[in-house]
């Protein structure tokens, strides 16, 4: 009898009613066998499950399994007016969630038709707490993905150094995660007093130690050991199979929305696109992309050092500032398709909006995500390898589920 | 961004069966073809050296409602080498909604095509593998329909919170 308390009823085939295995065990081939790895398991950076079908310790096809993280977030957004769903976007990618709310205020703006009239000091602020979200982000990558290969101390001074930059965002927003502080037209809050002073304290004092990092992590000869020549993907499949981001850098190609699309103040930035160059093995391998991502901070740093410049020089704080002047009180974008895209730590982020014309509720939100798009070329990175190469490209991939499954 | 005419040119040619119509309310601008002249169209655009739109970045279903009676799929293409935008809208019915795979062309394809249907009940002839990818396998309805009204319980647990 059903009951109105959750509950759940417990069958031995609730797993394979559910999500069913691909491959059939009775139809193996005597040497073959599946191993399931995940949902709960450390290496797979959360509910990922992976069906892996195994000839000894070779592995010749890899399925994943998504959605256990699934929370409706486009059902959501068709409910809820423009400014409303920001939260919900902020917990797609939720541990670069400036990034997310960055891209989606641009798209609604687009929509309204106001981009590039916001007041000059809004943009810098976005892009510098944008800027300091992909640090941090890039350090959970960086830090867990060394955890995966075996080493541990990289992964402490990373997360002591990222809190650093959650202090910062707290202090700005008033949440270490979740800001919804990027409002459509403008910011919830000027930055607090004092900022821009303590983020110039945090570059100088990052900048060695991203020094250290290089040298125990990406020089460590384990970890070349371990990623070099592994997971190597080939440009043309990238493209091809739609990865952006570091991923698709560490292939080879210098393709930065930042730079191809120049929102916001970036065309004002003075910053490097890196890619994989093949160092330490092929181009486009494991190695590759977690040099790409620590390249990627050094940039990232500059560009915070030059908002620092502007923040408090060109455009510096005044009295009569209001970061809320152009959030419009009414949100009615005409009747139109809209596709808009930026760079995320993980690669494109991109909204598609279909406005009525009527309302100030999407009639549809679709959010291409990266990291799903970036998951899907795993099972033809990973044919022929060993299963422990497969749990070091999973890492490098570096694929967060909330924004997978959305 | 208007549509410019090398793609237009190359579109009409592509499509055997009804012309492609400009949207130029959308951004980046749409060609609406006809679900039957898509796979024709998507394959010269990808293959042009004009405009080799090497990157499929999104496929969105859309559901215009019962009133309307018309489904949507939009695809966004991105040419890498020429920076060129173009989006691809196919207006389907309701019910028996079918529409050619594109992972022939771009593989990105596949993962994208199977939320569709997941969320849509939109079928993809031809595709390699078309299960539902979010939602769990024996979930009744394709949720972001506008007439979805969720089942009343999944595994004994209820579903109205």
């Amino acid at each position: 009898m059903p009951t109105d308390n959750i509950q759940y009823k417990s069958h031995p085939d609730n797993l394979t009613r559910s999500v069913p295995y691909k491959f059939n065990a009775e139809n193996l081939r005597s040497e073959e066998m599946i191993v399931n790895l995940g949902p709960q398991h450390p290496s797979t950076h959360g509910v990922l499950r992976l069906e892996v079908l195994m000839d000894g310790e070779i592995v010749k096809d890899v399925v994943p399994h998504i959605g256990y993280l699934h929370r409706c977030f486009e059902k959501h957004a068709e409910s809820l007016p423009y400014n409303q769903v920001i939260p919900f976007v902020d917990r797609l990618d939720y541990v670069a969630s400036m990034n997310s709310e960055h891209a989606y205020a641009m798209g609604v703006e687009r929509l309204l038709g106001i981009e590039g009239q916001l007041p000059k000091r809004v943009e810098y602020v976005r892009v510098m707490v944008a800027e300091l979200n992909r640090i941090a982000s890039h350090f959970i990558a960086i830090g867990t993905y060394g955890m995966d290969i075996g080493a541990f101390t990289p992964f402490f001074w990373l997360m002591r150094d990222r809190e650093h930059i959650l202090r910062m965002l707290e202090w700005a927003s008033g949440a270490r995660l979740l800001y919804n502080y990027i409002w459509i037209g403008g910011l919830f809050y000027d930055l607090p007093i004092g900022f821009e002073e303590r983020c110039q304290e945090f570059i100088t004092y990052i900048r060695p130690k991203l020094v250290e990092l290089d040298t125990v992590l990406l020089q460590n000869k384990i970890f070349v050991q371990r990623t070099a020549n592994v997971g190597v993907l080939p440009l043309d499949l990238a493209i091809n199979g739609g990865v952006t981001g570091p991923m698709l850098r560490a292939s080879g190609l210098r393709f930065d929305l930042r730079r191809v699309d120049g929102y916001s103040v970036y065309p004002e930035l003075d910053f490097e696109v890196p890619v994989g160059e093949g160092k330490m093995g092929a181009v486009g391998d494991c190695w590759d992309r977690t040099s790409v991502r620590v390249q990627e901070i050094h940039e990232s740093l500059k560009i915070l050092e030059q908002c620092v410049a502007k923040l408090t020089g060109e455009h510096k704080r005044t009295r009569d500032f209001d970061p809320q002047a152009m959030v419009p009180k009414k949100i009615r974008p005409k009747a139109q398709d809209l596709y808009v895209r930026a760079e995320i730590p993980k690669g494109e982020l991109g909204f598609f909006f279909r406005a009525d014309g009527k309302s100030d509720v999407p009639f549809r939100c679709k959010c291409r995500s990266c990291s799903f798009v970036n998951l899907s070329v795993l099972p033809e990175i990973s044919k022929g390898i060993l299963i422990a190469d497969l749990i070091a490209i999973i890492g490098s991939i570096d694929v967060v589920m909330g924004e997978v499954d959305r | 961004m208007p549509v410019s005419e090398s793609i237009l040119t190359l579109a009409q040619a592509a499509c055997q069966h009804t012309p492609p119509v400009v949207d130029e309310q959308a951004s980046p601008k749409a060609l609406i073809v006809a679900a039957a002249d898509l796979l024709a169209v998507a394959q010269q655009l990808h293959a042009s050296p004009e405009t080799y739109f090497d990157m499929l970045s999104c496929v969105t279903g859309i559901d215009n409602g019962a009133a309307a009676g018309t489904m949507e799929v939009a695809y966004n293409l991105y040419s890498i080498p020429f920076n060129l935008h173009l989006m691809l809208k196919v207006v389907l019915p309701r019910d028996n909604a079918e529409l050619p795979t594109l992972t022939g062309i771009w593989k990105t394809a596949d993962w994208q095509e199977r939320e569709v249907f997941d969320m849509y009940g939109i079928r993809f002839t031809g595709h390699p593998d078309m299960r539902r990818i979010l939602m769990p396998e024996d979930w009744e309805g394709h949720p972001l329909r506008k007439d979805y009204s969720h089942q009343g319980y999944y595994r004994d647990i209820k579903v109205a919170y």
